[in-house]
C-alpha cells in the first residue's frame, strides 16, 4: 500500500474510534441540554465517576472489564438521577450563569473526592485477552481495543436511533426538545422525561469514562479536561440532536486525529479551529434549531 | 403643560426621590474608603507578605474587569483569561525579546494589545449567546494557549519566561526582595483603573449595559445600539484584564502559558461570584477572601481546598445568589428593620 494510504487508513481508524468515544460520552449531554437548556458542566464528572467505578471493580473485586462497564453505567445513572431530583431541578428556570456555577462546583467537588480516594496518579485497567493485541482484517492489522470501541459505538448508535425514532418515549423526547410547552400541554410529563434522559445520558457518560481509561488513562482532572471536548461536540452538533451529535463527533474526532498525525506540534489547535469556524457559520450547530 | 399640573403630589414626591437617587448614587460614600484603608493598612501590618498582597490586588483588578462584562452587561464568558494572558505576554515578550523593560509604558502597551484583541473577538463573538458564546470564548482562550505552545521558541512554552527584569519604577523605586514597591505600584494602578470603571458604571453607558443585562429585547426595541455597546464594554474589560495580566508578569517577574488555562477563567469567575456580581466592591471582597483562603487552606490540603471551593459555589448558587456583599446587605437590612418600630 502507498505511504499516504497507510496514513489515511490509520487516521480514519483511530479517528473513528475517538469519534465513538466522543459520541457515547456526549450524546446524553446533548439531549438533556436540548430538553431543558440546562448547561451541565458536571457531565465530565459523571464520566470520570464511571471510569473510577470500572477501575475499582476490575482491580479490587476482580469483575471482568465488560461487566464492570455495564455496572458503572447503571450505578452512575442511578446516582445522577438523585442529583437531578435534589439539585438540578431547582435551577431549571435560572440563568445560564447560575447553572454553570452550580455544576462547576459539583465538578470541583467530584475531582477533590476522586483525588482523595484514588490519588492524582493516572489509573489503568486490566483488559481481557481478547481486547489486547491486534485484530487482522485481511489487508492489515488494527488494535483490537479500538475495533471493539468502533463496534460498540455502532451498536449503541443503532440502539439509540431506534429508541429515538421508533419508540413512544423517543417521540416524546423529540416533541419536548422541539417545543417543551406544547409537549407539556398535550400531557407529556417533561419533568419525568428529563430525569429519565438525564440518568441514561449520565450512564452513557460513565460508560464512555470507563472506555476512555485504556485510551487516555484516568486521573481526577478528566472531569474538566475532557468536558471541554464534550461541550464542543454538543455545541457543534446542535442541542438535542442525535444526528448532529454523531456528525460532530465524527468531524471533530477525525479532524483532531488527523491534526495530531500530520502536525504534531499544532495538534490541539485543530479541534478548536474547526469549532470556531462551524459556530461562526452555524451558531446553533449542525442540526440545532436557530 | 396641563399634564404635569394634574400629577398628584405623591407622584411628584416619588419623582423627586427618583431624581435625587439618580443624582446621589454616584457620590462617594464613607464605606467606600474601607477597602482602600484596609489595603494601605495591610502594607504596614504584613510588610513581609507584600508579594502575596500584590497578587491579591492583581486578581481584584482581573475580577473587576470581569464584573464589567458579567455583572453589568450580563455576558457569560468562560475565556476571560485570554485577555489576562495577552497582557501578561505583551509585557513578558516585550521584556524578554525586545528589551522593553520600562514598567508603566508596559502597562499601557498591554492594555492596548488586549483591548485590540478584545475588540476583534468581541465584534465576532458577541452576536452569539448562551452555550455558543460560552464555547466560542473558551475556544478563543485555548487557541491562544495552543498558539503560544506552537511558538514555544518565542513564548517559552509551558516552562514560560522566567527571571524577567524590569526597570525601576519611574526610574527611582528599586524592586526589593519583599515586593513592597510592587505592592504600592499595583495599588496605585488598581485605584486608577477602579476610578475609571466607577465612572463607566454610573454613566448613561453603564445604565444602558444594565438595561441589556436585564432585558435585551427591550433595549433593542427602544433603539439602543446593543451590539456596539457590548463590543465597547468587552473591549474595555479586555484592556483592564490585560493591565492585570501585565501587573501579574511584572510583580512575579515570570509568566507561563498556564495564564491562559480554563482554571484561570473559572477562578476569576468564582472570586467575582463569591464577592457579588454587578456591584463594584464585589471584586474586592471576593478576590481577597478567595486568595487568603486559598493561601491558608491549599497549604493544609489542596484536595480539601478544591472540595471546599466546589461546595462554596453550590451553596452560593442555592442560598446566596448575590454573593458575600449581598449577604451583608441582607443582614444589615434585617437588623435595621428590627430596630425600627
Amino acid at each position: 500500500m502507498p505511504h499516504f494510504a497507510i496514513i489515511a487508513v490509520s487516521i480514519l481508524f483511530d479517528g473513528l474510534a475517538y469519534a465513538m468515544f466522543l459520541f457515547i460520552t456526549s450524546v446524553g449531554l446533548s439531549v438533556t441540554m436540548g430538553l431543558m437548556g440546562f448547561v451541565n458542566l458536571a457531565h465530565g464528572a459523571f464520566a470520570m465517576a464511571g471510569g473510577y467505578v470500572v477501575v475499582s471493580l476490575t482491580k479490587d473485586f476482580g469483575v471482568g472489564f465488560v461487566p464492570s462497564l455495564v455496572i458503572a453505567a447503571l450505578v452512575v445513572g442511578a446516582v445522577s438521577a438523585v442529583f437531578e431530583r435534589t439539585l438540578y431541578r431547582r435551577l431549571y428556570k435560572s440563568t445560564d450563569l447560575e447553572q454553570v456555577l452550580l455544576t462547576i462546583g459539583l465538578a470541583f467537588m467530584a475531582i477533590a473526592t476522586a483525588t482523595y480516594f484514588y490519588g492524582p496518579i493516572p489509573k489503568s485497567v486490566p483488559l481481557p485477552d481478547w481486547l489486547q493485541g491486534d485484530i487482522n482484517l485481511g489487508f492489515r492489522t488494527f488494535p483490537s481495543y479500538r475495533a471493539f470501541l468502533i463496534a460498540l459505538g455502532a451498536v449503541l448508535i443503532a440502539v439509540l436511533w431506534y429508541a429515538f425514532e421508533r419508540t413512544n418515549i423517543g417521540a416524546k423526547i423529540r416533541a419536548a426538545v422541539d417545543n417543551r410547552r406544547m409537549a407539556e400541554s398535550v400531557g407529556i410529563n417533561v419533568d419525568r422525561l428529563f430525569t429519565l434522559t438525564f440518568a441514561v445520558g449520565s450512564g452513557l457518560a460513565a460508560l464512555g469514562g470507563g472506555l476512555a481509561i485504556q485510551l487516555f488513562g484516568l486521573n481526577p482532572s478528566f472531569a474538566v479536561l475532557y468536558l471541554v471536548l464534550f461541550l464542543i461536540v454538543v455545541a457543534v452538533g446542535g442541542l438535542g440532536s442525535l444526528k448532529g451529535t454523531l456528525l460532530a463527533a465524527l468531524v471533530l474526532g477525525i479532524f483532531d486525529t488527523a491534526g495530531k498525525y500530520l502536525l504534531a506540534d499544532a495538534g490541539g489547535f485543530f479541534i478548536y479551529a474547526v469549532t470556531v469556524v462551524v459556530l461562526l457559520i452555524k451558531p446553533a450547530g449542525f442540526y440545532g434549531r436557530e | 403643560m396641563a399634564a404635569s399640573e394634574t400629577i398628584s403630589p405623591e407622584r411628584n414626591a416619588a419623582r423627586e426621590r427618583a431624581a435625587e437617587y439618580l443624582l446621589s448614587r454616584h457620590r462617594f460614600h464613607w464605606q467606600e474608603a474601607l477597602p482602600w484603608l484596609i489595603a494601605i493598612a495591610a502594607y504596614f501590618i504584613f510588610p513581609d507578605r507584600m508579594t502575596f498582597g500584590s497578587q491579591v490586588l492583581v486578581m481584584v483588578m482581573f475580577a473587576l474587569s470581569l464584573d464589567l462584562i458579567l455583572g453589568y452587561a450580563g455576558i457569560v464568558t468562560l475565556g476571560h483569561a485570554a485577555f489576562f494572558g495577552i497582557g501578561a505576554y505583551t509585557v513578558g515578550l516585550g521584556a524578554a525579546r525586545l528589551g522593553w523593560t520600562e514598567p508603566i509604558s508596559g502597562l499601557f502597551a498591554a492594555a492596548m494589545v488586549s483591548a485590540l484583541v478584545g475588540f476583534l473577538t468581541g465584534w465576532f463573538l458577541l452576536r452569539y449567546r448562551g452555550l455558543t458564546l460560552l464555547m466560542l470564548t473558551l475556544a478563543t482562550a485555548i487557541m491562544l494557549q495552543e498558539a503560544g505552545n506552537l511558538r514555544s521558541d518565542l513564548s517559552g512554552g509551558y516552562d514560560g519566561l522566567p527571571g524577567l527584569e524590569f526597570k525601576p519604577l519611574l526610574g527611582i523605586f528599586q524592586y526589593d526582595l519583599y515586593g513592597r514597591a510592587n505592592y504600592i505600584y499595583a495599588l496605585v494602578a488598581l485605584a486608577v483603573v477602579f476610578y475609571f470603571v466607577r465612572r463607566i458604571v454610573y454613566s448613561p453607558f453603564g445604565q444602558a449595559l444594565t438595561g441589556i443585562r436585564e432585558n435585551i429585547r427591550r433595549m433593542h426595541a427602544i433603539g439602543s445600539p446593543v451590539h456596539r455597546r457590548l463590543v465597547t464594554v468587552y473591549t474595555i474589560a479586555a484592556g483592564i484584564a490585560g493591565i492585570a495580566g501585565a501587573l501579574f508578569t511584572q510583580t512575579n517577574a515570570y509568566v507561563t502559558l498556564t495564564v491562559f488555562d480554563f482554571d484561570n477563567s473559572a477562578k476569576v469567575m468564582v472570586m467575582l461570584i463569591l464577592g457579588g456580581t454587578g456591584r463594584l466592591y464585589g471584586a474586592f471582597i471576593g478576590a481577597a477572601v478567595y486568595m487568603v483562603l486559598e493561601d491558608h487552606l491549599s497549604k493544609l490540603s489542596p484536595t480539601f481546598w478544591q472540595f471546599g471551593i466546589g461546595l462554596l459555589l453550590v451553596l452560593a448558587v442555592l442560598f446566596a445568589r448575590r454573593g458575600l456583599l449581598g449577604l451583608l446587605e441582607d443582614a444589615s437590612k434585617y437588623f435595621t428593620k428590627r430596630s425600627k418600630p
